[in-house]
């Protein structure tokens, strides 16, 4: 490789650097110390991948050799980086959206003790290691890697307040699922390995290498893949751990649960769409399970009191979204909406993480109500989200949300009208959200009250930034038919063929109009329902389903872990103890009698022994002249 | 020949010299320096034996041979390999571990115990190293004299009933080895020395390998062997003997048990069953495979429910270890080569993973996961180790355990795809009682059983230090350790083609 990249080695490893530092260094660190090498480190990285980004920009791709990981019987795995158009732009919003949100917990984060607060630097340092290595591997073992990696990141901050018992659940949760996930994943490396003997990407991801595999293996291989997509992006069924992550300090459900760690699937989808796209029955399966994750999640989010859980919820149902665009072969408007998302979900939980900051960790927002006047730039920049997840014109989430409506439009009425709905409920729920908590009047204690403020600046610079992001974000993907020229797609083209649009331009207009002026209904029903709002009783029926989501949980519980439970239990005390370990004991009971029955034989007499002797010898002479 | 200095000779006369030092009177008290000096020496030998792989033009440092028993065919023959030369090493690295994190700790009648414990070094040593069938069966036996008087001695209070289980048993393997390999000596061809004498038959490896026995010998024999191996392992369900051992067991003899003393399980099935008995019906092979990973899932299960910590790693690493056995038998070399590999960082780990039990069970008192509590509070660093050794023994990748595991699991993927689904329900359950373990243990509030503990010692400190680097150079640069067996497992597929 030429000297273009020769700085790019450092972008993965100085969040190491930063980790290794405030890991061994967290007794003696100050605090700024800390979270001042914790952020810089991630600047760095952030700086080198701009530099990274103009030179993909200018058309110099690439793989970067270090060293070979694995050689093994033929199978020849590099610990190599690839530089192209698809890692580049994920680096981007890794160490972007990372930094903003390292700088951001400098503040929040400020009242942990001198050593939890360098750890907690450390494991997001880490966290933004795992996930370099992960965008920025150039095989498949290496994303691997990081994959596992993000999932070890992912457990130890949800658990980062170790003491709390349901906290650690919620992390064990998260890494089990994953890890069920990784399981799929790893058969699906398996069976990629054993038809083309490789995991490289610049060997298996061509036209040469699918002509080796019959339609059934590329089928096997990716609804593997997507197994392992649906651990690490929450979607049915492995999506209930998500939810439960919002356990973690909220900048790290800002940073692991909404904008990067969740989108690996979408990547490793993206990554691979070559193979993706000559599997149509996985493409039907991603489709459905997509949108089926996406309706599911919107509509328990309906009934959420949690203001984090609203978020997660909804972080869920927009990754159904994408997954919804994957399955429908629309790679790069699942990608739109990855970048898009990871601008406005990220404010928005940095936003709910700013008002749980003023409210003394309160985070129910039947508590909460009139905190505009108090926090107006975390109100407006929340605001600012909301209308973009909502998909108002003009806001980031309308392009790419837009453009996964529009593919599904022309994949089938149908899924386009479930998604279309869902789509519905989001700005339904985020408004719901927007209205209990920012307008009205305060209902939370009245020390609460007394305490309400505008969080420090170092939270809302991020919060503006962000904001300005998720406005201006979706200009670099605005369609041809309303003028532009969807920079992203073209920049993407060499990874991600672009997609034929079936739609002519007049359809698409309508599809807009439509959803847009449906979008605008639904926030003007949720402002007539939520202005007066009172905390209420839940109604049953279907609210007090939507508010146990749907049971999920419960039935995890009753048709895995308790069976499971059982059945360890069973096998220890029946069969270990009584069947196996009862039939060595017999053996050795049975030798016990036996020579207790055979103790005459050891009279002491000499004469019988002799007689013994003499019989055993015959008996040998008889079987030999048998036997001869 | 002129052999004056070779590799195997120190490897076995070193640890006798130093186990029988400790035993002389005057140096009563000096048996903890002793072995701990001597385990550093060996230690030194080791590495150094990794870079003179090759013979000298005079002197041949891999190889000792002497004539033992003309007559019968036998000689002394100890020889370093590739695997032996891993497995050597990971000896070579265990015992200081084992000796550095216990040297805080008083034992008693401590000449006895540090002489046994460098004896049984010599005799596992021995085992990796003897490429003739009746020193093989000689130092198996010396491995496990040692480790038998070790563990009912200085063991828990149900010591002797348990070491008592632990001996018959796997001396009842023996035996059943010691059978066959008479049986397989008939058979062989004859042998000349070198002084012209002409043995009848021969106990050499390779007279072992083209021993002529038929088809349905070789199938009774497999069983016999495989009787004897797997009891050693232990895989499903000759198991039984394994958790009690390493729970009464005191905690140096646990280690050595389980990180070195299962290999030789593994080490006969390839370097004796399987060149032995290519020809054997092949279903045997495939019930042995099927075994390994019915044991892994059984394990797993059975881990899930253990509320005594100790017994929670056996089990674990009878997961383990049945994921390798099942590698092993599947015979593709992908697997193969990840058996090689996975033998020495299981042992790495599963010490380390002792070690943090045994500080825990040292200051608490207490082995029961649902009496213990908060740990991380009262014992940070101890809690990082833990944690870090941990996520190796699930094969986090750049962790040490996760290339083996990737390619035993290929390796048996191979073999028969939903063999490695089953065997991935390991991966999924060793996660799940790992984290709980750590959870109950380390996490949470602290309890009346850990109120008073303290952080680590430096010995303890420096030791699991040293884990820790292997854990992670092993994790992120495995090539040179998969480099260093690649020549057994070539070799292993010539033999039975």
């Amino acid at each position: 490789m030429n000297n273009t990249f020769n700085l790019v080695w450092l972008i993965p490893t100085l969040p190491l650097l930063g980790f290794l530092i405030n890991g061994l260094g967290r007794k003696s660190l100050s605090k700024s110390a800390s979270g001042l090498i914790g952020s810089a480190v991630v600047l760095g990285s952030f700086i080198i991948s701009i530099m990274t980004f103009i030179q993909v920009k200018q058309g110099h791709t690439g793989v970067i050799h270090f060293f070979d990981f694995l050689r093994v019987s033929g199978l020849k795995v590099a610990f190599s980086f690839q530089i192209d158009q698809l890692s580049s732009l994920f680096l981007l919003i890794i160490t972007g959206v990372g930094f903003l949100i390292h700088v951001y917990s400098t503040a929040y984060m400020h009242d942990e003790e001198g050593k939890d607060f360098a750890k907690y630097f450390a494991y997001l340092n880490l966290f933004v290691f795992s996930m370099l290595l992960l965008v920025m591997g150039g095989n498949f073992l290496i994303l691997f890697v990081g994959w596992e990696g993000v999932g070890l990141c992912s457990y130890l901050l949800i658990g980062y307040w170790y003491e709390n018992n349901n906290y650690t659940d919620a992390a064990k949760k998260a890494f089990v699922m994953n890890r069920i996930g990784d399981l799929g994943f790893l058969l699906a490396l398996f069976w990629l390995i054993s038809k083309t003997g490789s995991m490289e990407y610049s060997q298996v991801l061509n036209a040469a290498s699918l002509a080796k595999l019959t339609t059934f293996d590329i089928t096997g291989i990716t609804l593997l893949m997507f197994v392992g997509a649906t651990g690490k992006s929450a979607q049915i069924p492995l999506f209930t751990w998500l939810p439960d992550a919002m356990a973690g300090p909220t900048p790290v459900s800002a940073l692991i649960h909404a904008a990067t760690m969740v989108t690996a699937g979408i990547y490793l989808i993206a990554r691979s769409n070559i193979l993706f796209s000559s599997a149509l029955i996985t493409q039907q399966v991603i489709t459905i399970i997509g949108l089926a994750t996406a309706f599911l999640a919107a509509s328990i989010a309906l009934k959420q009191n949690d203001i984090k859980k609203i978020l997660a919820y909804s972080t869920v149902s927009q990754l159904g979204f994408m997954f919804l665009a994957l399955g429908t072969g629309n790679y790069v408007a699942a990608v739109f909406h990855v970048l898009t998302h990871a601008f406005f979900k990220a404010l928005m939980f940095l936003g709910s993480g700013s008002v749980i900051h003023a409210m003394g960790g309160e985070q129910d927002i039947r508590n909460m109500g009139g905190l505009h006047k108090h926090m107006k730039v975390t109100s407006i920049t929340f605001l600012i989200g909301c209308l973009a997840i909502s998909g108002i014109p003009g806001f980031s989430g309308f392009f790419s949300k837009d453009e996964i409506l529009a593919g599904a439009f022309g994949y089938n009425t149908i899924i386009y009208g479930v998604a279309l709905f869902t789509a519905l409920m989001t700005a339904f729920y985020m408004f719901r959200l927007y209205i209990i908590t920012f307008t009205g009047k305060f209902r939370g204690t009245h020390d609460q009250e007394h305490h309400l403020h505008e969080s420090p600046a170092a939270m809302t610079i991020p919060l503006i930034i962000l904001a300005i992001l998720s406005i201006i974000g979706g200009y670099i993907g605005i369609p041809e038919v309303l003028g532009g020229h969807h920079e992203l797609a073209h920049y993407l083209s060499p990874i991600i063929p672009t997609a034929h649009h079936s739609l002519s331009h007049q359809t698409e207009l309508m599809l807009m109009g439509l959803s847009t002026a449906l979008v605008l209904g639904a926030i003007t029903f949720a402002w007539i329902r939520f202005r007066n709002f009172k905390a209420e009783q839940s109604n049953g029926g279907l609210s007090s389903f939507l508010e146990n989501k749907w049971y999920v949980d419960e039935c995890y519980e009753w048709i895995i872990v308790r069976p499971i439970k059982k059945a360890s239990s069973l096998f220890q005390h029946i069969l270990e103890n009584r069947i196996i370990d009862g039939s060595v004991n017999g053996v050795g009971k049975l030798v016990n009698y036996g020579s207790r029955q055979l103790r005459w034989l050891q009279s002491g007499q000499v004469g019988a022994y002799v007689l013994l002797m003499v019989l055993g010898m015959l008996l040998l002479f008889v079987i030999q002249f048998f036997v001869s | 020949m002129g052999t004056y200095f070779s590799f195997p000779d120190l490897f076995i006369w070193l640890p006798i010299l130093a186990g029988l030092l400790c035993f002389i009177p005057a140096l009563r008290n000096h048996g903890k320096n002793l072995s701990l000096l001597f385990s550093l020496i060996i230690l030194g030998v080791s590495i150094a034996s990794l870079f003179f792989t090759n013979d000298g033009k005079y002197l041949s440092f891999n190889h000792v041979s002497y004539i033992w028993l003309k007559y019968l065919g036998a000689n002394y023959y100890i020889g370093l390999d590739g695997v032996g030369r891993s497995l050597t090493l990971l000896t070579a690295i265990v015992f200081p571990l084992i000796i550095g994190s216990g040297y805080k700790k008083e034992v008693s009648s401590s000449h006895s115990f540090y002489g046994l414990l460098m004896l049984s070094q010599a005799g596992l040593m021995g085992v990796f190293m003897a490429m003739d069938a009746l020193s093989f069966y000689f130092f198996w036996e010396l491995a496990l004299v040692p480790v038998y008087f070790l563990a009912s001695k200085w063991g828990g209070e149900k010591a002797i009933a348990s070491t008592f289980k632990f001996f018959v048993y796997t001396f009842a393997g023996s035996l059943l080895m010691l059978v066959g390999i008479i049986y397989v000596y008939l058979h062989t061809g004859g042998r000349t020395f070198e002084d012209g004498t002409i043995a009848p038959h021969s106990f050499s490896l390779s007279a072992f390998y083209q021993a002529s026995l038929s088809v349905v010998e070789q199938t009774w024999l497999f069983i016999v062997f495989f009787l004897a191996f797997a009891i050693k392992m232990p895989i499903f369900p000759f198991h039984t003997w394994q958790p009690d051992a390493y729970d009464q067991s005191a905690t140096p003899v646990t280690m050595v048990m389980s990180a070195i003393m299962v290999k030789m399980g593994l080490l006969g099935v390839f370097r004796w069953l399987i060149p032995m008995f290519g020809q054997a019906d092949h279903l045997l092979y495939h019930i042995a495979t099927v075994l390994s990973v019915i044991g892994i899932v059984y394990a797993s299960f059975l881990a899930m429910v253990q509320d005594n910590v100790k017994k929670l790693v056996a089990y674990s690493s009878i997961a383990h270890i049945g994921l390798m056995s099942a590698a092993l038998f599947s015979m593709k070399k992908m697997g193969v080569q990840g058996v090689f590999l996975q033998m020495f960082n299981h042992g790495i780990n599963i010490v380390g993973m002792w070690i943090v039990l045994d500080i825990i069970e040292r200051k608490t008192g207490i082995k029961k996961i649902s009496e213990l509590g908060g740990l991380a509070i009262k014992a940070p660093a101890l809690t990082i180790f833990l944690v870090i050794i941990s996520f190796a023994n699930i094969a986090l990748p750049l962790t040490n355990a996760f290339p083996g595991e990737f390619m035993l699991l290929n390796g048996l993927y191979q073999y028969k795809p939903w063999l490695a689904v089953l065997a991935g329900l390991g991966v999924i359950f060793s996660a799940v009682y790992t984290l709980n373990m750590i959870q109950k243990v380390f996490y949470g509030t602290v309890k009346e059983s850990t109120s008073e503990v303290s952080d680590i010692e430096i010995n303890e400190k420096i030791v699991l230090s040293v884990i820790v680097l292997i854990i992670f150079v092993a994790g992120v640069y495995p090539q040179p350790l998969i480099d260093l067996t690649k020549a057994s497992a070539d070799q292993l597929f010539t033999i039975i083609k």
